[in-house]
Order: C-alpha cells, then structure tokens, then sequence
C-alpha cells in the first residue's frame, strides 16, 4: 500500500506554491486551529478595478493534505475575479489534487473556507455587498467562532470567552471573560475587530474586558 | 531505511527468526495432543520449557506465565478478567491517565458495565501523583493498574513505590510493561507485583504473541472461550512458534546493547537540543527509558515533519492526530499538561539495537531542514 496521498499532493506538499505573506495585502484571514492540528492564513491583494486577484499567499500550520490543499488553492484563485474565486470548492482543490484520503477532509477544507471569508471580507470593506442583510447576534458569533484563543487553541465561543454581546444602533459591544493584561488580549482584540468592522450596518465594535 | 519507530515493533531478531523456522518445520503438532501421540507431547515440553524458562527469567514461576496472542490481549485479561473474576470484592478500580490504549478502553469498557473508575494524574513529565493514587484507594478498590514505562514518553514510573503503596492498602496490581520489560528489569520476586503484561515484539520478539504474569493465587475469569489451555485462562490453541521465538529474544537480549542505545539517545537528545531551536523534550530527562525521545518542535505539525522524514527514508511516529480518525491529539501528550499545539507538533524517536550514530547524523540533517521549511510557511510565527 503506498502513502494515501497522490503524487500531485506530495508535489504540493513539499514544494508549495504561493507561500508568503503580503505585507500590504487588500484582505487576510485566519481560518482553523492548532487545537485540531490545522491552520491556515490567506492573504489576497486584489485589483480594484477588475476585481481580480493579482496576488495570493499563504502560511500553514498543518499536514500534507492541509499545505498541498492551500497550494493549489493558491494556484486556482490567482487571477480570477472575486466571484470567480468565491465558486472555488474545496472538492475542486481535492480534484485538482488527484484526489485526498476522505479521513483528511477536516485538515483541507480550511483552505476553501479561508478563500470564502476572505472575499466576504473584501466584499465588506469596500461596500461590495449585493445582498444588505441586517447583522444579527447569530451572524456575530458565527463570525467569531472563527477567532482562534492561542491559549486554548479552540475558538472564543467555545472556549467561553464570551460573557455577552449586544447590537444597538450600528455599534457592537462584547464582553469577553479575560483580563486585559493577558498576553493574547491585544491579538484577540484585533482579530474580532477584523472580523466585524467591515459589516455594512455596523460603524463600531467595543470590547470590554471583563477583567 | 532508518527506522526510529521501535516502540511500535522492533526488527525480529535473526536469531529468533531461524529458531522459530526450525521449530515450525518440525515441531507442527499441538500441545494439547499428550494423551495421543509423541510429537504432541514433545511440543508441550518444549512449550513448558519456554514458560520455565521466561518465568525464571522474571522471577516468578512456570505457571505463573500465560501466553496470549498480543500485548493488548494480556491487558485485557488482567483488568478485566480480574474485575469480572471479583466483583463481588468490590467495584472501583484505579489507573492512570497516560495508560496505553488497550488498557483504558478495557477500563471504559469496565465503566459501562457499572465499575467505578479512578484516574490517577501526572506530572508533567509523566509521572504519575502517588499522594493522589494512595488517597484514591478505597475499601471498594479490587484492582490498581498502572504502566511501568510510557509507550510515547518513556517516563520510568517508581513501581516499586507504586507497588508499596498498593500492598500497604491490600490491594491487586497490575502493571503494563509491555513498552518495558526487559529494557527495565523486574523481579518479581523482589516487587510485589500480581499482574505484568510483557510484548515480545517491543524487544526483537515475535509479533502475535504477549505473555500475563500471573501470580498463581490472583483469580482471573477467561475471555475466550473455547479449550482448557494456558491454565484455562484462555481457549485456543498456543501461538508455538512464537512462544519458541519469545524464549529466545529474552535469552539473546542483552544489557550491553541497553547501554549502548541509551548513549545513542543522549546523543540524539543534545544533538536535537543545540542543533534546532525551539524544542522541548517531552517526558523525565532522567527517569526514563533507554529507548524512548520525544520531542516538540514548536510552531509546526507532527505529520508534515514525519512525513517529509519518511521521504529521506527516515521512519517516526507523531502524538499528532492526523494520523487517525480523531482530531484529539496523544492524550498521552495533553495528560502531561501540554498545550495542543504542542501535542500536535510531537515526534516520537524509538531507538534499537540495530540503529547507530551515522543514522542519528543523517536524522539531524534533513531534520533540520524539514523543521525550517515548515516553520517558514507557519502562521503561528507571524510571517517569520
């Protein structure tokens, strides 16, 4: 029995393609956590004019299936346009990788879905959005059940960082049990106000330490 | 190949392997057939001389020792074989939290049928919490199991304290030395021990054969149902071959080669430490086993660095759990107090007789790469 994983996989593995960051990228997201082993962080430069991606990068903290699913992902978004790359799947990264083992899909699908909240994210900041939903509390936890605790390794709503949130009038106020001197307050801080800021109903998000 | 994965299985000894040929060529019957005819009764002697010979070996006696067909099967008799066999004397049980996993599924096993489980912690170098362990001893207690040595650490547990501890309440142990014996020596003639599982393919041994010491007062129920072999603890005919084969990996095993392995993990543990940064030993630096390092490299995963060391031919095993259907990583790992990422970026190098100094260079060499091209591309450093 060989290794369960394709030659174009393994190529992808150890040479990856696309690997970096963009210092002065137009959006960048984190997706996964060390906690399950996988992460993975999407840095896209875009071209405002066509709306076409003209640079990709990426950084893993991951297996094979997780590096090689970035790297062609990489490879597939560059130079589409915007809804181009929001089609992308992960089952046409797996395609074009020949195929993965079905017990990796938990490690490859973060690629995708870093692909999907990058573009949403764009699409945020730069008032791109066709449909104008209101933000709800649903919508604001989902969104933070991506923002990694580095102590944990696990989100901040399931390790219950979260005492409360509220949406009033544009403004979004959260409450997180956690001191402010923590050593992760500040990147925590940073990373929710990322994830939030750009929703088009909202103009401020405040977090308050619950110190 | 460079296999660094011999706490999985070991490369038989060539010497065991020609004994068992020689015996499976000529000695075919079976055991159980004495009262009909010679070559039958030949086996059993054979068989019976192995047994002697392995119980001297240990300290104990001849028919003390029951074969079984793996190391996980020898659990599995000892813990619940005794639990089934004295349920009437009570209904809690204690282990450990770092336990091998035959040993703690046999104790899930043991909860679901209405036992009560106590879980002894460690330190964080693996050492198990002997103040926790005697105040968990109850009146209800029948049975102690805990491991002499960690299959993904190596951290040395002090059994003989251990052992004092158990005796002191009355109380039945049962100890894991699978990973151990006889990397570490144990008479049981000497250590109160009543229950000890042995692996002879951790030690140059046959695969499909684990051994039960047996002290000959603790009462076990079978499991298998079948014959009246190995004592009736256990229908189904004797694996002969590898019981031959077992005999003669504990006579040709040798303590020179024990200290000349331990020099070759120090090595490999100093050549590790002043060679790539940001690393940490997992386990006891010094209460160990000779054969057993692991190591963090931290901000990486454990199966891209083992995967890209099988590339150079290099075989290790990771306490990452992408290797299996759960996303958990070693509990091993996380029981220590390990963060997950820390446990996820663990690699486990188990050493042999048949490994040298050269194979440790070579590791060192393509480590060093692999851990520096995964950290270039790790988020966890921040674009470093």
């Amino acid at each position: 029995m060989p290794i369960p994983y394709t030659k174009v996989v393994i190529e992808h593995f150890k040479n990856p393609h696309n690997v970096g960051v963009i210092e002065d990228a137009d959006v960048k997201v984190t997706e996964g956590s060390p906690a399950c082993g996988d992460m993975i962080t999407l840095y896209l430069k875009i071209d405002p004019k066509t709306n076409r991606v003209v640079d990709v990068k990426f950084q893993s903290y991951g297996c094979a299936s997780n590096i090689a699913t970035a790297s062609i992902i990489t490879d597939l978004v560059k130079g589409k346009t915007l809804e181009e790359a929001k089609k992308i799947t992960w089952k046409d990264a797996a395609e074009a990788l020949g195929g993965l083992p079905s017990i990796k899909v938990h490690c490859s699908v973060l690629a995708a879905d870093a692909l999907h909240s990058a573009v949403e994210l764009y699409y945020e900041k730069n008032g791109l959005l066709k449909e104008k939903t209101p933000t709800t509390l649903e919508k604001v936890f989902e969104r933070l059940s991506h923002v990694i605790n580095p102590e944990t390794g696990i989100d901040i709503v399931k390790s219950k960082l979260i005492d409360s949130i509220s949406i009033d009038n544009g403004s979004i106020t959260i409450i997180l049990n956690l001191n402010e001197n923590s050593q992760f307050s500040e990147n925590i801080k940073e990373e929710i106000k990322e994830r939030l800021q750009y929703l088009w109903d909202i103009s401020e998000v405040k977090i308050i330490f619950n110190n | 190949m460079i296999y660094f994965d011999n706490a999985s299985s070991t490369k038989t000894d060539d010497l065991v392997i020609e004994e068992m040929v020689e015996f499976a060529k000529n000695y075919y019957a079976i055991p159980s057939s004495i009262f009909s005819h010679t070559l039958g009764i030949t086996v059993a002697d054979k068989i019976e001389e192995a047994r002697s010979y392995i119980g001297t070996y240990l300290g104990g006696k001849s028919n003390e020792i029951i074969f079984t067909a793996s190391g996980t099967e020898a659990n599995n008799l000892a813990i619940k074989g005794f639990a089934y066999a004295n349920r009437k004397k009570g209904n809690h049980l204690i282990t450990s939290t770092i336990e091998h996993i035959s040993v703690l599924e046999s104790f899930k096993r043991l909860k679901e049928e209405g036992f009560e489980i106590t879980y002894v912690p460690v330190d964080n170098t693996g050492k198990i919490d002997l103040d926790f362990l005697r105040e968990a001893i109850r009146d209800s207690t029948i049975l102690v199991s805990i491991q002499l040595a960690n299959q993904e650490v190596g951290t040395l547990q002090d059994i003989k304290k251990i052992a004092d501890i158990v005796k002191e309440k009355g109380k039945i142990l049962h100890v894991d030395a699978s990973i151990a014996v006889p990397y570490v020596k144990v008479d049981l003639s000497q250590t109160p021990i009543d229950l000890l599982t042995i692996s002879p393919h951790k030690f140059y041994g046959p695969k499909g054969i684990g051994i039960l010491y047996k002290r000959e007062d603790v009462k076990l129920s079978k499991l298998i149902d079948g014959g009246y072999n190995e004592f009736n603890l256990r229908g189904g005919h004797e694996n002969t071959w590898a019981i031959i084969g077992t005999r003669k990996a504990f006579e040709v095993f040798k303590d020179t080669d024990v200290e000349r392995i331990k020099q070759l993990k120090h090595y490999l543990i100093e050549r590790i430490e002043s060679d790539i940064p940001d690393v940490t030993l997992n386990g006891n630096r010094l209460d160990s086993l000779p054969h057993i390092v692991n190591f963090t490299f931290k901000f990486i995963e454990g199966e891209s660095i083992s995967l890209r060391l099988d590339f150079e031919g290099i075989a290790v095993t990771t306490g990452s759990a992408c290797y299996s259907k759960n996303l958990q990583a070693s509990h091993v790992l996380l029981a220590m107090g390990k963060t997950h990422e820390d446990a996820h970026g663990s690699i486990r190098f188990s050493l042999s007789k048949y490994n040298t100094k050269e194979e440790i260079d070579f590791t060192i060499e393509k480590l060093k790469e692999i851990v520096s091209d995964l950290r270039r591309i790790s988020p966890l450093l921040g674009g470093a």
